[in-house]
């Protein structure tokens, strides 16, 4: 009897192509198989702090044992973001960052990474390039899913879908404290890939700890058994606010924290390095 | 055809509600119940008789016979800028916060250019009791400064947005990530007919109180219910919203709206949405937008801080796609000229906003039986600065 009521939904999404995922050897779901704890997702904005470190970002995180890796599309607006990446979202326009920069950056970058890459970032400048030539160019260059906060699913079902599938893409949804049980299930059925779980009521931005409602919100999220596993997500920013959401969730995305040890003096592949032994430690 | 918003919340192909997740709650809230609750007697009751009794409506319509002489043709004035705080922006803020009151939020945010919207939000949020933050483009604060201290004096917050061009676009990306913040308790009371879904159609029937007056003081002056043509100015597009609102399905008016080229079309220092843009999505709907080939919104410009905003509401844009519509264009100098010449015609100060529809007026034919009705959508008092200036007073 406990099945039932998914079942019609299950079936429904079977005949619509939105259950059985048409997404084949697909890195993110290959991540997930293998690796049920701890994984550790590092988001970074391209083009910052130099136009030209997106490779070397990228393939520093890869030597030091980063899981998967967010690389952020600057947009002009980002109004999901808080004042850290909008800072290096800004620097990042300033130094001639582009759409069509990033994709000659990550040109053949599959010759030297083989962990999960994601693209975010806004609608727009992914509407501008064209959605089905975005969409095949991340194919070609071997990306595995995008995460675009202003692309609600419903919008996603309707327009979207095909398009991202025929190249192999997963779209990432969110949830928040504020995503009701209906809502959460909705999310997980259209959901392929992995879910991304938004820590509190907040742009995004470094805390130093996660509280009591927090910890509620994660402990219902994990209780509801969903079919997606899930990375927590905003406010997650050293070794303690890491190991704490890795109790809730399959992993923990570092965003801002992450950003904001790259600006200042130094080498960027120390900076790198030592970031990522300080969140690595205590996991 | 029908002009108005689908069930999906769009206008043709603009509009829609593309949000971030943490926006949703809200959002469905709202359009949910936003329909039920403005056609409830209880509200009704509450917004027309304090847009009757606190307002000041009905606002006048005014046969300007000297302006009349001059254009050799019919001119009337709907005279919002004598509405209390100055603008027709006060029709939507009453309507909102009552909206808000009712779904149990006792936290006001909002976003401005002039300063006229933050105004009209303070404003009332002292007349309901309620906490008020406005978030203004740290620009706009230093070249409105006559409204952030009356903001300020009203009890509000006023919190100068220092990213990106520090004006109107900046403004609204503050207030939305205060509301992602504080998702429970806060209600945003957006300006314009911007903004997702429903907020375009929201606010575009709490202005529709425009049109509708303009109605029946046109039969009382004129012996006819409708002019030849309506012209507004048009930014975000709301006060051009609410007088072109009654008209949309009789095809005989014209609707005119005037957008702000700044410098020129031709230049870069423009808030020419229409004129200039392309479609894209910005601040959650989808419209015509000032962006570059990468979809980077570019800077607005325009002397007049109310206008200067680089997308323009979902509904006109359907208006002009459809051609049901007209958009046309005057630049900062002709707005200057159009000031000046209502002021010594009629003895009334118009807004630089408003002075564009006036602006307008140079660029249409008008014949000597047409009725064109202009929507001085607000006064000049804020703008005294940048007059004292032009004149070298």
């Amino acid at each position: 009897m406990k099945y039932l009521p998914s079942l019609s939904l299950t079936l429904r999404g079977r005949f619509r192509g939105g259950f059985t995922s048409k997404i084949m050897n697909n890195r993110i779901n290959k991540l997930f198989q293998e690796k049920k704890e701890g994984i550790l997702s590092v988001y970074f904005t391209a083009g910052y702090p130099e136009l030209n470190d997106t490779r070397t970002i990228i393939e520093e995180l890869v030597k030091n044992g980063v899981d998967l890796i967010e690389i952020g599309m600057p947009f002009s607006d980002p109004v999901a973001d808080g004042p850290v990446i909008q800072q290096s979202s800004l620097v990042a326009l300033q130094n001639g960052m582009s759409v069509k920069k990033l994709f000659e950056q990550l040109h053949n970058i599959r010759q030297s990474v083989d962990i999960p890459l994601i693209l975010m970032g806004y609608l727009n400048p992914v509407i501008q390039y064209g959605v089905e030539a975005f969409c095949q160019k991340c194919n070609e260059i071997g990306i595995d899913g995008l995460i675009i906060p202003d692309l609600p699913p419903s919008v996603y079902e309707e327009d979207y879908k095909a398009i991202f599938e025929a190249s192999n893409l997963h779209n990432i949804f969110l949830i928040t404290p504020q995503t009701d049980d209906e809502r959460l299930r909705e999310i997980d059925e259209k959901s392929t890939g992995f879910i991304y779980m938004v820590s509190s009521n907040a742009t995004t931005g470094a805390k130093t700890s996660v509280n009591q409602f927090q910890k509620e919100y994660f402990g219902r999220i994990r209780s509801k058994n969903l079919k997606n596993p899930r990375l927590i997500g905003f406010g997650i920013s050293n070794a303690e606010t890491f190991a704490e959401a890795c109790q809730f969730a399959s992993g923990a995305i570092i965003g801002s924290a992450f950003v904001k040890c790259l600006e200042g003096d130094g080498k960027l592949v120390q900076k790198i390095s030592g970031f990522i032994h300080s969140i690595a430690t205590k996991s | 055809m029908s002009y108005q918003v689908n069930e999906k919340g769009y206008y043709g192909e603009f509009g829609g509600a593309y949000i971030p997740e943490m926006m949703r709650p809200n959002i469905e809230e709202l359009r949910t119940n936003y329909m039920r609750i403005i056609n409830s007697y209880n509200f009704r009751q509450d917004y027309i008789s304090l847009l009757k009794n606190y307002v000041g409506r009905p606002s006048p319509l005014y046969y300007a016979k000297r302006m009349s002489e001059h254009y050799q043709s019919h001119i009337y004035l709907k005279r919002e800028d004598c509405n209390h705080t100055g603008s027709h922006k006060i029709n939507n803020t009453i309507g909102q916060i009552l909206l808000a009151k009712e779904l149990g939020k006792t936290r006001i945010i909002a976003e401005t250019g002039a300063g006229q919207h933050g105004l009209a939000t303070a404003t009332v949020c002292a007349l309901m009791g309620m906490k008020c933050i406005v978030y203004m483009g740290a620009i706009d604060v230093e070249r409105q400064a006559p409204n952030v201290k009356k903001m300020r004096m009203l009890g509000a917050e006023v919190v100068p947005v220092e990213s990106g061009s520090k004006t109107l676009k900046d403004a609204t990306n503050g207030a939305m990530r205060d509301w992602i913040n504080n998702p429970v308790d806060t209600f945003y009371i957006i300006g314009s007919t911007m903004g997702p879904h429903p907020y375009p159609d929201m606010v575009a029937r709490f202005q529709s109180v425009i049109s509708e007056e303009i109605r029946w003081q046109l039969d009382e002056q004129a012996g006819r219910e409708k002019p030849t043509r309506v012209v507004a100015c048009v930014g975000g597009g709301s006060n051009a919203a609410g007088a072109f609102y009654h008209f949309i399905d009789d095809e005989d008016v014209e609707l005119i709206g005037v957008e702000a080229a700044g410098k020129g079309v031709d230049t870069h220092e423009t808030a020419a949405t229409i004129t200039k843009g392309t479609v894209g999505v910005l601040h959650s709907f989808r419209s015509y937008v000032l962006q570059d080939e990468d979809g980077q919104i570019n800077e607005a410009y325009s002397i007049s801080a109310g206008l200067d905003y680089p997308g323009i509401g979902p509904m006109h844009a359907n208006l002009h796609k459809t051609d049901r519509a007209k958009y046309i264009w005057a630049t900062d100098e002709e707005v200057l000229k159009a000031v000046m010449l209502l002021t010594q015609k009629e003895g009334i100060i118009p807004a630089l906003e408003s002075a564009h529809a006036l602006a307008g007026l140079e660029k249409i034919s008008l014949k000597p039986e047409d009725i064109t009705v202009v929507n001085i959508s607000g006064r000049g008092d804020k703008d005294m600065e940048t007059y004292l200036n032009y004149l070298g007073y």
